[in-house]
Order: structure tokens, then sequence, then C-alpha cells
């Protein structure tokens, strides 16, 4: 002990820390030759795609890499002032050059996307171009006086941007104009923030009814002996062994208007045959539908954390005069709190991403955002919309953790 | 002790009964009756009924048969809220989610009573356990051995009469024990409770109590104060349960001026004391404790009867030797002596002779 | 829905692994139900017995969507797709589908060339048709009796009751302005403009409220058999079979119709491009055309079919006058212009959902 200001030194003199972080490396090295397989196959099969599907969101390379002469020639132009010739002759150029690599309809798609119609005047105007010589702007209107448009330029302009903010601000019900700017959406064609909002009410309802149907039952659960929870779990935990196609489709021959529901009301005179309720097809049908399918996951996190507070605290509450509702509402509850957080979390997260119960019983006022990213994936194959609608959904389940981490705590939450 | 305690009863249990399948009973006709301010002992292995009873006087089971009286008022349909009985749970049952002064200031709320009267009773409750530092903590920053001192601060802060005990000091270990066990009865005495307290640890029940009831299987098999529980078992059970036990079965040979002549399996004859045997020929279950065996035939009474024994081990225990014979076929007979200059120690295979008084061997049932 | 795919994928790859010991194999999808089976009663078994290759038919809801993402992950397991004709062109466009030789198709048994026997806009780059449809609308004679006209499909005080419509803008709002009075061969024309295509959502406002939205084509008749609608826009041949097959009291209006084509497309990278070629070859020729038509009302987009249709396969029912192209149904009727659904279905499809949300 004469140098007391040095690192500490082990056996053989090398510096403590650095012996304790071999040592370590070793223990750690293991674990994660363990858990390799596990983190490689969720990087290749999980991670990757979504990255290279949100990706999509914000790049776009499909018109810059097609059509390299023309997105050059844009480069720098205004927007404002008239389109220029040197423009047209690059356009013309690389309309002669898609027609003969066959990639004129992947160009003509993608533009028209920005503004309905140019489809047929690239198709069109590429068939005709190699014939085409200068002035070239005046050889393409004279093709097609559509050239001489500048909204036409102005669309071929923000699709020749790679980086294109378009999608994310489609997203958002916002416009991204040629010279950079935004602006609202048309009125008849703002959709999605109203669908953001719409799934949020919808999934914190399905929320909410999943707790007061869900936490009587985990309580129940919790407090019978285990024999009998046990049973009982495994009916809780049926829905799961039927697939959620059939169980959405039961939900449809229950409540259609023909259905046994409306049958049961007729009879007992709720109903009229004539006026029947409109039970499905409708926000009602997603709510009741993606309640059901949604109860296991609040059952299962509340029973979770019901099953490990001692039922002492409430006796104990009760021998120092405490009703039943004052030890439930001030000890028991609290203490339940945290499956409450994970339940709840959980439901809304799923309910958040539902698409086919939707799809299938929500109708027109029951579909929800990631309805409309199943249509872009699938019918309009606009994949980068999508990309961007997800990417606004994912940002948005981001955000919610963080409020709920702030607010509760992350480490507050138990899933059992 | 005793003398400290009134006559008057304040609980009573009268002929009660409780089963919970319909079939067997877990209690069978219990009767008690506690005087105020008495610290009251249920002893018994698990499964005797002694944790059934307590909770039919908290108000968490019910009686199926019988009456319970809290001061002379039936309370068998009085939920547990309004009984107004403190109590300490096993684990605690300390609220997680508060401080320890809400943990106290609970009980005082929900009588509602008024924040200054709250925070004297506090501070009051928690100066009684020297845990006053500790008020804004919560239970989970606390040790075993604090938490208890907080959940008995808690149970007596709304001051009441009675204060049921589920195994308090199980989860502490033997140190920390036996000084709570201390606190504990010297904290009941000076505030004048009446106490309930379950155990199944014997040391604590002789220890803390002014008497102790020993359950065995729903039934009560001896009420009494320690000492004469440790020195006057009424029955066999007892015998084993309370304390370190010899045991040697027989017959009795003949019943004479309060002796018993006693033969053993082997042949052997000795005097006893009979307690719960009546007539010759009666099978018996002959009980001495270890440190009344004597080897030194000086000390014997003249005439008494006395057996062959084999030492078989030896140990050392600091304050006494502890020493295992085979007598009269029995290879676990103990023999306790004091660690006093003039003690023999005896070496493994001497042949002796021992013997006793022959009221300190019991003659018990069979 | 992923998992779903890989088990079909995986499926398919067994099937053709099995089955290449023996033969080829090739996969051909379609859209299920009755026209499925009309297809490989007409199609898939007379081939299969010629050439003893093996057909596995699987079943599709429409669109790119599966095509799509099976060329851009270059795992190609479909050999044959039937789709409709704006998906043909637009799946062409993208460079999703594969070029086809029309020189392979097989000549009209009057020697007449492929290219001149396809009734018009049947053959393009990528397609070749094999029927003609049409988007219509039905009822249930025996509850709503009295129905001609497109008119009534949205006259709500006449005809009381739920409607059930296609959700997509395709056909549907053509319909909506031929019932508010534009005349067919004005239809596309108005829908250019801003002013006829809020025209055309204006009238689909009259009714919104009573619509029932449908998506795969065996649903329509399922909805007016359950009650659950009254009148329902379909696919013309499925209410023919639901009427002559299962002798259900469903009529055709044919008043405001729509025709279509279906036409095979290959995806790009198809695994048994040989096979598959001689099966659309085969498929399309003019007798198996013709005795499609025996088993759906379609109409076969070869000219020198039409005269070998003749009854259905009940024996009795005439399938002349349920064709779209019978003379008596063309008097009101509209031809689907897939160049004007290519230029404006992002729009159009867009402006629609957010009706349809609102």
């Amino acid at each position: 002990m004469t140098d007391t200001s040095g690192p500490l030194l082990a056996a053989d003199g090398t510096p403590l820390k650095k012996r304790l972080a071999q040592a370590m490396f070793r223990s750690r090295a293991r674990a994660f030759g363990l858990a390799f397989p596990l983190i490689a196959f969720i990087i290749v099969v999980f991670i990757l795609p979504i990255i290279f599907l949100l990706w999509q969101g914000i790049y776009d390379a499909r018109y810059s890499r097609l059509m390299p002469t023309s997105t050059a020639a844009m480069a720098d132009w205004d927007a404002v002032s008239p389109p220029t010739e040197e423009m047209a002759a690059a356009m013309v150029a690389d309309l002669v050059k898609a027609r003969e690599n066959k990639t004129i309809g992947q160009v003509a798609t993608r533009v028209n996307r920005e503004l309905s119609g140019t489809r047929s005047l690239f198709t069109k105007s590429a068939r005709s171009a190699k014939k085409m010589e200068a002035p070239y702007m005046e050889a393409l209107i004279k093709k097609d006086k559509d050239w001489a448009d500048i909204e036409v330029w102005k669309a071929i302009k923000i699709a020749s941007v790679k980086y294109n903010p378009g999608y994310v601000a489609s997203a958002l019900d916002l416009k991204y104009n040629a010279d950079g700017s935004f602006e609202r959406q048309d009125e008849d064609r703002r959709i999605h923030l109203m669908l953001f909002w719409r799934t949020i009410e919808i999934s914190f309802l399905v929320t909410v009814f999943c707790l007061i149907l869900g936490y009587p039952v985990a309580f129940l659960l919790s407090t019978l002996p285990t024999k009998t929870s046990n049973l009982l779990l495994i009916l809780v935990l049926l829905p799961f062994w039927t697939s959620l196609l059939v169980r959405t489709t039961a939900w449809i021959a229950m409540l259609q208007a023909q259905g046994v529901m409306n049958d049961l009301f007729v009879v007992f005179g709720l109903a009229t045959d004539e006026d029947r309720f409109s039970l499905i097809y409708n926000k009602t049908g997603t709510l009741i539908a993606m309640t059901h399918i949604l109860l296991p996951f609040m059952i299962l996190p509340l029973y979770s954390v019901m099953k490990t507070i001692p039922p002492s605290y409430t006796r104990a509450a009760k021998s120092m005069g405490a009703t039943n509702w004052t030890a439930f509402w001030r000890v028991y509850f609290p203490q339940s709190v945290p499956g409450i957080g994970a339940g709840a979390l959980l439901c809304f997260i799923l309910a958040i991403g539902y698409y086919i119960t939707p799809a299938l019983v929500g109708g027109q006022d029951g579909q929800m955002i990631s309805n409309i990213i199943d249509f872009h994936m699938r019918k309009s194959l606009n994949w980068n919309l999508a990309a961007a609608l997800g990417l606004v959904l994912l940002v948005f389940v981001l955000f919610l953790f963080w409020i709920y981490d702030r607010v509760v705590g992350i480490d507050n939450m138990k899933l059992g | 002790m005793a003398d400290s305690v009134s006559n008057d009863a304040f609980v009573e249990f009268e002929r009660v009964q409780k089963s919970y399948d319909g079939e067997t009973l877990v209690v069978k006709d219990l009767n008690l009756t506690l005087p105020k301010g008495e610290f009251l002992t249920m002893l018994g292995p698990s499964g005797s009924g002694k944790t059934t009873c307590l909770m039919m006087l908290a108000g968490f089971e019910t009686a199926t048969h019988g009456e319970i009286r809290l001061d002379g008022r039936p309370i068998n349909n009085i939920p547990p809220h309004k009984r107004g009985i403190g109590m300490v749970f096993q684990n605690y049952a300390l609220f997680p989610h508060m401080t320890i002064g809400e943990n106290l200031s609970f009980p005082l709320e929900v009588r509602k009573m008024g924040k200054s009267d709250r925070e004297a009773k506090i501070k009051r409750a928690l100066d009684m356990v020297e845990m006053e530092a500790f008020v804004n903590r919560r239970p989970a920053q606390l040790s075993g051995g604090q938490q208890q001192r907080v959940a008995l601060a808690r149970a007596l802060v709304f001051e009441p009469e009675l204060v049921l005990m589920d195994e308090p000091l199980g989860a502490l270990d033997k140190q920390l024990r036996e000084k709570m066990q201390f606190e504990i009865t010297h904290l009941a005495h000076s505030l004048g409770i009446t106490t309930v307290y379950v155990t199944h640890d014997q040391t604590e029940a002789l220890t803390m109590s002014d008497r102790v009831a020993v359950f065995n299987d729903g039934v009560i098999q001896q009420l009494a104060p320690p000492d004469e529980l440790y020195e006057a078992p009424q029955n066999s059970f007892v015998a084993q349960f309370i304390g370190e036990n010899n045991t040697l079965e027989g017959t009795v040979k003949e019943i004479k001026d309060g002796i018993a002549l006693v033969q053993l399996d082997d042949g052997e004859l000795i005097d006893c004391k009979p307690i719960n045997v009546s007539k010759p020929g009666e099978r018996t279950r002959v009980s001495i404790r270890p440190e009344r065996v004597e080897f030194n035939k000086e000390r014997l009474q003249e005439g008494a009867h006395t057996l062959k024994a084999e030492v078989l081990e030896f140990i050392y225990m600091g304050d006494i030797f502890r020493t295992r014979l085979r007598v009269a076929g029995n290879d676990e007979f103990i023999v306790k002596t004091r660690n006093a200059p003039d003690q023999v120690r005896l070496e493994p295979g001497t042949q002796i002779e021992i013997g006793w008084l022959p009221e300190d061997c019991r003659a018990l049932d069979a | 829905m992923k998992l779903s795919k890989v088990l079909m994928a995986t499926t398919a790859l067994a099937f053709s692994a099995g089955a290449a010991l023996a033969s080829e194999s090739i996969t051909v999808v379609s859209w299920g139900g009755a026209y499925t089976k009309s297809q490989v009663e007409a199609y898939h078994k007379p081939w299969m017995a010629k050439t003893g290759n093996q057909v596995v038919s699987e079943d599709y809801n429409g669109g790119l969507a599966e095509i799509k993402a099976q060329v851009e992950a270059g795992t190609v397991t479909w050999d044959l797709v039937d789709v409709e004709l704006s998906d043909a062109i637009r799946g062409c466009d993208e460079g999703l589908l594969e070029e086809i030789d029309h020189s392979i198709l097989p000549a009209a048994p009057d020697g007449t060339p492929a290219s001149e026997d396809f009734i018009e806009g049947a053959l393009s780059d990528c397609a070749v048709a094999n029927i003609v449809w049409s988007t219509v609308f039905a009822y249930d004679s025996s509850k709503t009796p009295g129905v001609d006209s497109i008119d009534d499909l949205f006259d709500l005080e006449a005809f009381p009751g739920k409607r059930g419509l296609r959700k997509n803008p395709k056909s549907l709002l053509e319909m909506a302005l031929m019932a508010d009075g534009v005349p067919a061969s004005d239809v596309y024309a108005t829908l250019e403009t801003d002013e006829g295509v809020d025209r055309a959502f204006a009238k689909l406002d009259t009714i919104k409220d009573s619509v029932v939205w449908w998506e795969a084509g065996a649903q329509p008749p399922q909805l007016l058999a359950d009650g659950e609608v009254v009148m329902t826009t379909a696919y013309n041949g499925r209410i023919f079979n639901a009427a002559a097959g299962e002798g259900k009291p469903f009529e055709v209006v044919w008043d405001g119709q729509i025709m279509d084509f279906d036409l095979w497309v290959m995806p790009k990278g198809a695994p048994n491009k040989e096979a598959a070629l001689d099966f659309l070859a085969y498929s399309t020729d003019t007798q198996r055309l013709a005795d499609q038509a025996s088993w759906i009302s379609y109409g076969p987009a070869r000219k020198s079919s039409g005269p070998l249709v003749g009854l259905y396969n009940d024996g009795k029912t005439e399938m002349g006058p349920h064709m779209p192209t019978a003379e008596a149904n063309l008097a009101n009727a509209l031809v689907n212009n897939f160049e004007f659904w290519a230029d404006n279905q992002d729009e159009l499809n867009e402006r629609f959902n957010a009706w349809l949300a609102k």
C-alpha cells in the first residue's frame, strides 16, 4: 500500500479492472453465443425486412434511376419559370431509352401517381420519341398538348426526387409541391388523419372494454384454487385454438341482420323484424369482435400480476377497519396496476395494427389505418405510401411507449 | 405473570366447529376463554387447526357451528372490518405501494380520524417500535426485522383491545427472533392488550405466553401456563411436542399410593407417576425429561428402581453435555447434564445404571 | 398472411417436386368458386388428360400484390394467373409479367389466325383473354319484383333495402353516372372531368348509408341468399350459376352492364414456362372457350367459339341469352375503358377511399 492513488492491481500485477473485464468477457461471449442464432434470425427475417420496407416510405429512386438525364436536367428547375428546352431534350432522350429498355411503363406509372393522366401521356409520347427532332419542346407539345402544361413538369419534378418526403406528407394528408413546400391535401382526398384518429379511438375503446370485462375474470381466476383456475384459464385461452378468421366469421353469423343476436332481439321484442339492429359492418361490429379477440391479452397479464398479490393484503386492510370496497380500491387495485398497464398497452398496440377483423366486419366506418395500409400493399401497389403510413404508425406507437414510460414507467409493467 | 390477568372472559369460543369440505372437521368442539390482558399462544403442528381458529376470530373464516364472543358480544356475523381487531400477518402484509407512514395512517383514515390526530398516533406507534426514522421509506427498503416492527406498530396504532398474530416471526433469523419475542411480550403487557399468538415454534410459545393452548387434530390437547405444560404434560402428544423427551413403552403392573409400577417391554420394572392410566394391565408410554435422568447412584433415592444402560455417544455442547444411551431397547434415550467441574464425561461403550425420581417419570397414554 | 403464403408456396413446391418425377406440374391461379370450377372442367381436366401434366389450382382475390411480391422476392411459384384487364396492362407496364408471343395461339378451325379470331382488345403484350364477363346488378325476384333498369339500383324509395356494391370505384362510378342519366357512350368523357367525378360520387351519396360492401366474387350471391341485401352488383356468371345451378330466384339486370375481359398472364420468372404456355394456348383454343361457356355464363373471347356455345351443363338451359355479348343484353352496355382506369385509378381510388371512410 505504498501508492494508494494508483489503480488496484490483481495478484499478477495487471490492473484489477482489466482482469475483471477479461474474466467477464468469457461469460458475456458465451451468453452472446447462446443468443446468437435467435438474434441472427430476428435480424434477418424481421428487422431487416422492416427497415427495408419502411425505407421505401422516404426513398423512391424509380424515376431517377430509369430517367437519369431528365432527372439531372430538372434538378435546378425552380418549378415556377416555364420548362426549358434542355429539360425537353433530356426528356425525349430518356423516353427513347425507356422505350427500348421496356421500362416506360414503370416510369409512366410513377409519374401518374403524382398527376392522373400522365401515364398515357408518357406511353404515347415514348412511342414516337425516336422520330422527334429539335426543338424538342415543340415536338413534345405537337405530339400531345399536355406537355405545355406546367403541372405535368411539376409532377415529373416531384417524381424525380430520390429522398422523397411526398409519401410521408401524403400519410399526414399533406401535399408535397414541386418547389419543396407542403400544403394540405384537397378536402375530398383527406383520409389518413381521420383514419389515424379513428384507429386510436377504436383501439382505446377496445382496450377499455377489455379491461372492464377482463379485470373481474382475472380477479376470479387469481382467487380460485389452482386446479379450478387452470381449467378456467384454458377456457380463456380457448379462442387461441381456433383461427382468427373462423372467430371473426363466427361473429358475422352472430351479429348480421339475419343473425342469431338480431333473431333473439326480435323474439324478445327489442327490435322489429323490419328494423333490425346494425351490429356488424360498422364500428359496433369492429368493437365487439376486436374486444372478444383481444380479451385474453388483457386477462393473462392481469392474472399473472394478481396471482402474486397475497390475500393477506386485503385481509390486513379489512382487519384495520377497511370496508370491502376500500380494501379493494386502496390496497388491491394499486397493486394490480402493473398488470393493467401491461394488459392495456398490449391490447392497445395489438388493436392499433389490427386489420383482418375490421376488414371483415368493419363495413365502411369501422375501417382502421391498417386497412388502408393493406389496400396500398395489395390493391394499389403503392408500397411507398404503405411504408410511409407504417412509418407514421410506428413513430406514433413509439411515442406512446415514451409517454407510458414517462407516466407509469416501463419497469413498472409486468407481462407475467 | 398470571396474576395480572383479570378473570372476566374477553374472548370466548363456545363449542366451535369448522369444516371446509363438509366431511372432516378441522376444528372439533373448541371451547376456550381468554381473560382481558392475557397473552395466549396457540401452538401446534401445521394442520392442527390453530390458524383456522385465529382466522375465525379475525372474521376471515366463518364457524360451521358454535359461537365466538368478543367482550360478551357474539361476533359470528360481524364482518372483519367491524371487529376492531389488530392483526399481524406471517409475511407482515405491509402495503408495498405506501410508505411506512401511509401504512400506519391507513387504519386511522378509514376511521375518519383528523390529520393531526393521525400524525400524533403514527409517531407514538413508531416510537414504540423505534422506527420513527423510517416514516417516509417504503416497505421494500426495510429489513425483515424492521418490517416486522412496522407491522406490529400498524396493528397497534388504532389501539385495538385484541391483537392477533399469525406466526409473525417465522421469517426472521434466530437472533432477531429472540429479540423480537421479548419486545412483543413486553409491548403487549405494558399496553395491556389481549393477544392471541399462533406459532408452531414451542420455544417461542414457552418464552412469550401467559398460557399456551397446544393444538392437535382440531382439539386443544392441553391449555396451561408454560411451566406446567413442560413439567406436567397431560398426555403423550404434549409431552412429545413440548421440549425434548424420552419415552419408554410398557404395561401398568399396579397403582398404589400415587405411584404406578410399570413393567417395560423388556421386563424391567420402574416407578412412575400415573397421569392418565387408571388400572393395572393398561398399556402406557412413560415420559422422562432428559435433564431429570440421573446416573450418579449416590444422588438417587433409596430403593429406587434403576435401569441398565449402555453409553452410545457423548456430545459436548458447551453449556451442557448430551449423552445418548441404549435403555430397554431404546437407542435414542438422551441424558442432559450440566457442564460442571465435577461432572463425569461418559465414554461410549461404558455400562451404567440410570434412575430418576418417581414424580419425574410420567405414565401417559399409549 | 405471411405464413399462409409460405405454406402455399411450400405446398406448391412439394406438389411440383413430387410431380416432376412423372411429368410437369404447373400452378394456375384464378378467382375460385364457380368460375374456377368452369376452368377446371373446360381447361384443366382435358389438358391433364392430353399431356399427362398436372395442374395445381389456387384461388386468389385479384390484384397484383401477390405477383409483385413473388417477382420482387425472386421466388415465383405461380405460372399463370387469371387477371382483370386493368391489372394485365398495369402489370405489364411495371415489368411484372412475361410478354407473350401471340404466334403460339392456335388458329380457328376455319383457319382464321388467332390475331383476327380474338375479339378486339383481347390480346395484349403480356396477356391473352379467355372470357368476356360483365359487372351487372342482380336482385331476388321473389322479394323485389319489377326491377329492370340501372336507375332502380339507386332508387331507395321504390325499392327500399340494402344494396350490395363492390368495394372498388371501377364500374361503380360508371354505373352511378348511367343511373344519373349519362348515356353509355358519354360515361368516360364525363368521368374525365372533375365535375363528372363529383356527379358520380354525389349519386353514390344517395345510397351510401344502405350499402353492404363486398370484395370477393362469391359474396354477392351469398348476400342475396341471406337476405342481407335486396340488390347487389355482381359478376354476371356468379348470379347465373346461383340461379341456373342452385335454383335461386335471382335475376340479372343487363341494363347498364359493364363488360370486361379476364386474361391469362404469366408472372415474370414463372417456374414452368414451357408447360404453362402450352396450357395457355390449349385453354384458349376455340373448343375450350366454347366448352367453358357451358359451365358459367361468361362469353368466349374468340369469335369462332360463339356458334359452338350450346346448353348449360344441366342439359336444358340455353346459354346464349345469358352471355354479356348477347344482342338483347347490349342495349345499354358499356365496355370497360382500361386506358382511363390505368391513368386515373390512383386518384379515383384515393378519393373513393376517402369518401368511403367519411
